[in-house]
């Protein structure tokens, strides 16, 4: 790769170089050649060097993920398809199953995903559109110091604060003042360390990311498309459903998925909060597990190769998962903007 | 358009990024407990050390004042960091410490994989206790190992079962759900918690059995004791289980537990060292120390007990550091174990010490220098 691009600007930059036309008469033909011969050497280092940077990244990408399968290959082969489907972990036998923890991880992840993001694309806009200009940078600087919160720190919070409000207050209001104990997903007893207060936590921890995100491609669009809007006679509203949101929605798009893999990946405030409890619950009071978590929970005192490759094959499943979620959203990404492209044409 | 673009390039890189990091921090852990390098409590002062060992955490303010006691008296120098029983036993297999520490004794599997003999010095004993929240009971409970092995499978299911008010006349017990609090982590206490339960229940010995992860049949996971603590003390009808010395230092309530006896005993450091001295009792006289002290025989003997042991090669390759951990490991079974109740640990009846040192004799570790 690194020697096809290098050989196609050499190809290129000859051929161009001595069409320049007063350059050639004030120098001489030798001096220039030398000049030239030097800059075909410059670029030459000068692109190999940036090609060996920008290749490193997904070079170490794929050397963790060779390293985390090659890990968890044992477990893999030993239980095959059912290390996705069964529900057993059983380190004192050596079975292992690791579907509650990746049921956990997408639901809780759905579920703050659910709730950040209109809260933070509200937010965007509110900063974009609406707040005065006093008020814009000291309510963006807050957002964004969201973001900078320790992990554990959530937990903390989770856990003394978070938590006793859901056990006495938000649960029984929704089970039993709202009635939603009917469904599936709010019935059964309030503990307190749930699946709904992972996800609530994560909601917290991925909205900085979506909101200055969306912020940001917000404040991208052009005055023009408002002006526009607003000289057809739109009121604010329509202006911002018709005009801007749809411009920059790509690029929303792409901050609830940088959110998303922030949510994916969260470990610490997530065990603190989750219960912990492999299990496959549909009520969203019941406790449960993540991926991340049951890494982090059993890697330190894993007893024998088995359960260590099991772990492996756990992060190596979620490795897997976020390489698909963002391979949807870059998918999603192209549709819209194509779609996007077509319209404004 | 360009700055659209950007943004969706950036997002999609760091939506990987940070999984990838949690991966490789977690692959990169593994890589320190072989290698021996960059460990949690700086690895920089081992550079300066005479000895270095590594392992479980439980001990590990003991362990620490004994090194800083030691060097001061000595000039000898211990560097051990507090990397969890597995971990200590990892290094110690690859031969990266010279010594390791664990709260349970490892198992056949584990010494087939060592390069020679190992042995297990019990240093110190600690104990597991029952913790609970429940309303309106002030004083401590009494239970059973049937009745704690029913709790935590799920087949007690209400503080006023009559199993648990058989045990507890006169006292009002509520009609609160049981719910069940352990450690989500893996970890010695669970060790012990599970060997006394698999000892005293053939239920439970059939279905979770012992280990230091389970496969619990119900209940929720704790992160380490202040996680299982946290979550009892808010819930009201929890119970769990923490280390002695953690639910002392915090003041939790915790059951009293009847012993093989038929003693109710309170978890004290007593009642820890009183089952150390009834299990030397039944000690084999060629014993290696790979036992079991859970439901220890003896009067006042606390049922959930267990030593902890450092791990030594018994052929050590360096002979001159051979000896200064054997020095060193004497000097803590005399003079070392009197400061050992201070910092709630219990320390080792005399029994056991001389059948150490009688053992530490025959076998002649370091003798070679």
């Amino acid at each position: 790769m690194t020697g096809a691009a290098v050989s196609s600007e050499q190809a290129g930059s000859p051929r161009e170089r001595p069409t320049t036309p007063s350059g050639a008469d004030a120098l001489g033909p030798k001096r220039l050649g030398a000049r030239i011969q030097g800059a075909v050497i410059g670029d030459r280092i000068y692109s190999a060097a940036i090609t060996l940077f920008a290749l490193c990244v997904p070079a170490l990408l794929i050397l963790v993920a060779v390293e985390i399968f090659l890990g968890g290959w044992p477990a893999l082969r030993r239980f095959g398809f059912s290390f996705l489907t069964s529900s057993a972990w059983d380190p004192v036998n050596g079975v292992f199953g690791a579907a509650p923890a990746i049921y956990g991880t997408l639901v809780s992840s759905a579920i703050a995903l659910a709730i950040a993001t209109p809260l933070a694309i509200g937010v965007a806009l509110f900063l974009s559109e609406f707040a005065p200009q006093w008020l814009r940078q000291p309510v963006a600087f807050l957002v964004d110091l969201l973001a900078a919160v320790p992990s554990v720190v959530y937990g903390l919070w989770g856990v003394f604060v978070l938590l006793p409000v859901l056990r006495i207050t938000v649960m029984p209001f929704l089970r039993d003042t709202l009635h939603l104990g009917v469904l599936p997903f709010f019935s059964g007893p309030a503990y307190g360390p749930s699946m709904l207060a992972a996800g609530l936590i994560l909601s917290i921890m991925v909205l900085p990311y979506i909101s200055s995100v969306s912020r940001e491609v917000l404040l991208a669009v052009p005055r023009s498309q408002r002006e526009a809007a607003l000289a057809l006679g739109a009121t604010k509203w329509e202006t911002i459903w018709g005009a801007v949101l749809p411009y920059a929605k790509s690029g929303i798009i792409g901050g609830v998925i940088l959110g998303l893999g922030r949510a994916l990946g969260e470990t610490m405030a997530v065990t603190m909060l989750i219960g912990n409890r492999p299990q496959i619950s549909a009520s969203l009071f019941a406790p449960g597990y993540t991926m991340a978590s049951l890494i982090a929970n059993e890697f330190a005192e894993a007893s024998g190769d088995l359960h260590l490759s099991a772990l492996m094959a756990v992060g190596f499943v979620l490795f897997v998962i976020t390489l698909i979620v963002n391979a949807i959203a870059r998918w999603l990404v192209w549709q819209v903007s194509r779609a996007g492209g077509e319209k404004t044409a | 358009m360009h700055r659209r673009h950007r943004l969706v390039v950036a997002s999609a890189i760091g939506s990987a990024l940070p999984i990838a990091l949690v991966l490789a921090a977690c692959s990169g852990g593994g890589g320190d407990q072989k290698s021996g390098a960059g460990a949690p409590n700086g690895g920089s002062s081992t550079a300066g050390a005479d000895l270095t060992g590594a392992g479980a955490t439980f001990p590990y303010p003991i362990y620490s004042k004994w090194f800083s006691d030691y060097a001061a008296k000595t000039g000898v120098k211990i560097n051990y960091q507090s990397i969890g029983s597995g971990g200590g036993i990892r290094q110690l297999t690859e031969g990266t410490v010279d010594f390791g520490a664990s709260d349970a004794p490892m198992s056949d599997a584990e010494l087939a994989k060592t390069k020679g003999p190992v042995l297990h010095v019990p240093t110190v004993m600690g104990a597991v206790v029952v913790t609970y929240n429940v309303p309106g009971v002030t004083q401590p409970l009494r239970l059973t190992g049937d009745v704690i092995a029913n709790a935590f499978l799920g087949k007690i299911t209400k503080w006023n079962d009559p199993r648990i008010a058989a045990l507890n006349p006169g006292v009002t017990l509520p009609l609160t759900d049981v719910l069940v609090v352990h450690r989500s982590d893996g970890s010695g206490t669970t060790y012990i918690f599970s060997d006394y339960l698999t000892a005293v229940s053939p239920a439970w010995a059939k279905a979770p059995g012992r280990g230091k992860e389970l496969q619990w049949p119900g209940g929720m996971g704790g992160k380490g004791n202040e996680g299982v603590a946290g979550q009892v003390k808010q819930t009201p009808g929890a119970i769990g289980y923490v280390e002695l010395a953690y639910a002392k230092q915090n003041h939790l309530a915790y059951a009293t537990v009847k012993n093989a006896n038929g003693e109710f005993v309170v978890p004290t450091i007593e009642s820890v060292t009183a089952a150390g001295a009834g299990a030397a009792a039944t000690l084999p006289p060629n014993t290696d120390f790979r036992v079991s002290i859970v439901n220890a025989p003896g009067a006042g003997a606390y049922p959930i007990s267990s030593f902890t042991y450092l791990l030594l090669n018994k052929t050590p390759t360096d002979a001159a550091k051979g000896k200064k951990l054997l020095d060193f490991v004497k000097w803590a079974l005399s003079d070392g174990e009197q400061s050992a109740a201070a910092l709630d640990y219990a320390p080792l009846p005399p029994a056991i010490v001389s059948r150490i040192n009688a053992r530490l004799d025959s076998l002649s570790v370091g003798a070679t220098s």
